[in-house]
């Protein structure tokens, strides 16, 4: 269906190609992932199958590449509409009309359809990606897994015989991921559609694939194998298969599924080794009953939110952590003053209480309480639209709390200065490119250090060690999208801020740029920065949080220890809890440690 | 069976834009206050029942605002700069400043009458009718579905205007992220300079997201065009020329003096043969409409209570002008004339003939019109 012939592209100006001597196929009805890491030119490929890649991007492109037989060297983009779909990386870019129904129409208007063919198919495709109850919505209203399905059904209409998407899941939260992955599972099932997709997020969507190409780097051929036969040899790969290497399992699994049944050994061994409160969180709040004195040392709830916390109820498990749990309790409550921060550091960088935040007519928080312990990692995690960004906004000031408090260091963040305020919250915001004005690194480093009133080169040692190897010269747009986080985030700290707050700091991000992440908050909470950090990424918080705060429709409706929380639930749980459940694992690092 | 669907999907929004001009025609003949008062009571009427919870809907408020603004800054004109009605009755008097003979013929200060405010007042409360009118306008009709209603020829344009429409959002979200963001770099976000130095990047955005935009679009097959004979093209081409031309020397000749005879007849020539051209060079494109809006006896009834109100106001207009326009030297107080007003009160026919959207219920109903 799909057919690269020897292909490379060189794009105008670029030393050399970003893709070189492509040659796979991809056979008609099946799903094929494309994998690898950031800026090996996976987006080149999906477009040079639209024939956006060379029409609309420039650029030479060598090879041939057909779609259904059509040479996409002779048939403009709008030629091949009516045979490949593609949804690009952001929905938002994609609409052209502005309710649902238009854009599922808009398509085949292009293309001349009868309007009795349009009418059947709309319809159609409104029950098959589950729409037909927003069909009269303003596109601009809809939530982003809503979009992301209006964005393929816009495409869909038109029956095209392949479909091609960038990054589908990136930015939606794991339930609708999942609806956006059974569509697409149901299409090649049930229609026979070819579907190449690119994604980072290999955990959610390695399960569907028939066939993974791979590109392990930049300039090297292009891999094309079963998915368990890639996932032996590729650079990035979920935890599912990580734990698999690790435990030796072949072939190796790909689905929780598969994994759990062949985990019954492991989970022996594990049982005997050390348990995993043993690592990585060393400044866990007592690992379980944590809702022992709202308000002293723990977290105080909004009295509305009070008895649905998940932690309260959970009766103690057999963790091995028990025994160390005293001790963990009194370091907490002795409070340990962080040896990084200068000068008398309050109580709580951050505490919210009663916060409720409304934006128009919608109530965007409601009552929600938060306490953030020095040293402290946070995940908030919930639905998009669950108000994670919002509770962010608030606490660096951005947003004015309709009632209820916030104080930040003490202060209240909407009402001090932006010049003080630097020195108590610093927020990287989801586009971390939002950051930063400069040409160049050393301007926007000299800004920053300006912008903070730190020592001159402040800003810069803090990028070279967040980025070793980038040059002063280089432009901001230039870097990748992890270099783009790290520099958004040195430019940040430059004020020291004793809480820092991310919000979705993963998007984009494959998973070295993740792993560098995780190392460098990591030794932040260790210097004893506050990390609160909003994601859909299950992964990033098992990785990182000692405590997870789960938010849905404004208010918090489980807040306390990472393990307790995430395993509990299903849409929340990463891989390794849901493999090795009901022990409350978390990720194929602490596994190893206790392997080990 | 007859089923209840949203009014913006069954009526023509032509058919509001009508109406509602057919109102602000009306609110243009009269500056009796009670009169406007009551039109405005009844676009706003209509305006309650029928709008939708869509994005456009909500630009109602605005126009409303806008109005009472031009009414507010009407009246303050008014006081400061004095009027232009002789009166008799000073209500106050303010310092006058003095200013050059150069300048003569402007006053600020003076003496402020009674009879200069309430003309002002007539006067503003027209103009603020006229705009409350456009606003019912924007708010009962989607204007993106407007747009659709365009020729074939002239699709381009319209989809370039709804474009436009759909970026306008994006970019005030775009200023304030970046402003946000000034903040979060510990810089003041307020003030001139906080709003210069987002503009670029708010622009750079913004042409990203254009060419993300015309890549999707290319990829969805806007401009797929179908093979047209050289003959037609040409015949296009020359239509479209040669109407334009003619409806230029048409407009000429109505509005010089001496053109009076050929001016008109020209004019309606010229637009005829514009339009043939239009037509002919639609079929260059290959593109079917989705679910266009139909015209029906709805839209007549609604456009027919527009039209209606504004021809009976302008007859007023002509037989009792001193009902449609209370004295104001010597200052007389307004009646309500039986006639205009019944005229007026149908231009609340829409609100009894067409069925209300479904408020809050944003699902729609089930289709019983599916395509046999």
């Amino acid at each position: 269906m799909i057919r690269f012939e020897d292909v490379s592209v060189t794009y105008e100006g670029a030393a050399g190609p970003t893709v070189r001597g492509v040659d796979f196929e991809v056979p008609e009805g099946e799903l094929v992932l494309l994998a690898g890491p950031s800026g090996v030119g996976k987006s080149t490929v999906l477009g040079a199958v639209s024939g956006l890649v060379p029409h609309f991007t420039g650029g030479t492109l060598r090879g041939r590449v057909t779609v259904a037989g059509r040479d996409t060297r002779t048939h403009k983009p709008r030629e091949l509409a009516d045979v490949v779909g593609t949804v690009g990386q952001d929905p938002l870019a994609h609409f052209v009309t502005d309710t649902v129904e238009d854009e599922l129409a808009y398509g085949m208007e292009s293309l001349g359809l009868a309007p009795d063919v349009m009418r059947r198919r709309v319809e159609e495709t409104l029950d098959l990606l589950g729409l037909a109850a927003l069909r009269d919505r303003p596109i601009a209203t809809l939530s982003g897994g809503q979009r992301q399905r209006v964005a393929i059904g816009s495409v869909l209409t038109p029956h095209p015989r392949v479909l091609v998407l960038d990054e589908p899941t990136s930015a939606l939260d794991p339930a609708a991921a999942e609806e956006v992955l059974a569509v697409l599972q149901r299409l090649v099932h049930d229609l026979g559609t070819t579907v190449l997709m690119a994604e980072h997020r290999l955990e959610r969507v390695i399960q569907y694939a028939d066939q993974v190409a791979l590109l392990p780097s930049p300039g090297a051929p292009l891999v094309l194998g079963t998915p368990s036969e890639v996932m032996a040899v590729s650079p990035v790969y979920p935890p599912v298969v990580d734990l698999g290497r690790l435990a030796g399992w072949t072939p190796l699994p790909l689905t929780v599924r598969d994994a759990r049944r062949r985990a019954g050994i492991l989970r022996e061994r594990l049982g005997r080794a050390t348990a995993p409160g043993a690592v990585e969180v060393p400044t866990t709040p007592g690992a379980v009953e944590v809702p022992t004195t709202p308000g002293a040392e723990g977290v105080p709830m909004a009295p509305g939110a009070e008895g649905v916390r998940t932690g309260g109820t959970v009766p103690e498990p057999p963790l091995p952590t028990a025994s160390r749990k005293p001790s963990r309790r009194l370091r907490f409550l002795r409070k340990p003053s962080p040896p990084a921060m200068d000068g008398p550091v309050p109580a709580h960088p951050a505490v919210a209480h009663a916060l409720t935040v409304r934006r128009g007519r919608v109530e965007a928080l409601r009552r929600v309480g938060l306490t953030v312990a020095p040293g402290e990692t946070i995940a908030l995690m919930g639905r998009n639209g669950a108000g994670k960004s919002t509770l962010l906004g608030a606490l660096a000031g951005l947003v004015e709390p309709s009632a209820g408090t916030v104080r930040v260091g003490g202060a209240v963040p909407h009402r001090t200065p932006p010049r003080d305020l630097v020195r108590r919250v610093g927020l990287v915001p989801q586009e971390p490119r939002d950051l930063l004005y400069a040409d160049t690194v050393a301007a926007e480093c000299a800004a920053a250090d300006r912008d903070a009133g730190a020592a001159p080169g402040a800003c810069r040692t803090l990028v070279t060690g967040l980025l070793p190897g980038i040059g002063d010269d280089t432009h901001p747009r230039d870097l990748s999208e992890g270099q783009r986080l790290s520099l958004a985030l040195a430019v940040i700290l430059t004020a020291r801020p004793p809480l820092l707050l991310l919000d979705e700091p993963t998007r984009g991000l494959d998973y070295a740029a993740k792993a560098r992440l995780v190392g460098v908050l990591r030794s932040l909470a260790a210097e004893g920065h506050s990390i609160v950090l909003a994601t859909h990424d299950v992964e990033l918080a098992a990785e990182l949080a000692h405590r997870v705060v789960l938010l849905a429709d404004g208010e918090v409706i489980a807040d306390g220890p990472a393990a307790d929380v995430v395993v509990t639930s299903p849409s929340f749980a990463p891989q390794v809890a849901k493999i090795l459940a009901p022990q409350k694992w978390l990720t194929v690092t602490q596994v190893r440690k206790a392997l080990a | 069976m007859r089923t209840r669907t949203t009014g913006t999907r069954t009526l023509h929004p032509g058919a509001w834009w009508v109406w509602a001009l057919g109102l602000g025609t009306a609110a243009s003949r009269t500056t009796n206050p009670l009169l406007l008062t009551l039109l405005v009571a009844v676009a706003g009427y209509v305006v309650a029942t029928h709008r939708t919870d869509a994005p456009w809907s909500r630009s109602y408020a605005a126009f409303v605002r806008l109005a009472l603004a031009v009414l507010l800054l009407r009246l303050a004109f008014a006081v400061v700069l004095g009027s232009p009605v002789p009166g008799s009755h000073t209500i106050v008097t303010l310092p006058e400043l003095p200013l050059p003979h150069w300048a003569q013929g402007v006053r600020v200060g003076g003496r402020v009458t009674a009879e200069g405010l309430v003309f002002a007042l007539y006067d503003g409360l027209k103009l603020a009718a006229l705009l409350v009118c456009v606003g019912a306008a924007n708010a009962l009709a989607n204007p993106a579905r407007l747009l659709k209603s365009l020729p074939a020829a002239l699709y381009e344009v319209g989809v370039a205007v709804v474009v436009a429409m759909t970026f306008a959002p994006h970019l005030v979200a775009d200023v304030g992220r970046l402003r946000a963001a000034r903040r979060l770099r510990g810089r003041p976000d307020r003030g001139l300079r906080g709003l210069a130095q987002v503009v670029l990047p708010v622009l750079e955005g913004a042409l990203e997201r254009s060419v993300a935009l015309a890549a999707a679009m290319d990829a969805r097959g806007y401009g797929r065009s179908a093979e047209v004979a050289p003959a037609v093209r040409r015949t296009t081409a020359a239509l479209t020329l040669g109407g334009l031309l003619g409806v230029c020397a048409g407009t000429y000749g109505v509005l010089t003096a001496e053109g009076g005879g050929y001016g008109l007849p020209v004019l309606f020539a010229g637009l005829t043969v514009a339009l043939a051209g239009l037509w002919l060079g639609g079929r260059r494109s290959p593109r079917t409409r989705y679910r266009p809006d139909a015209w029906g006896p709805r839209a007549w009834l609604v456009s027919a209570s527009g039209v209606a109100v504004a021809a009976l106001l302008v007859v007023a207009a002509a037989y009792e002008p001193s009902a449609l326009h209370p004295g104001v030297v010597p200052l007389a107080a307004p009646t309500l004339p039986l006639w205009p007003m019944a005229a007026i009160l149908l231009g609340l026919l829409p609100a009894f003939t067409v069925p209300a959207p479904l408020k809050g219920a944003l699902t729609a109903p089930p289709t019983s019109e599916e395509p046999a």
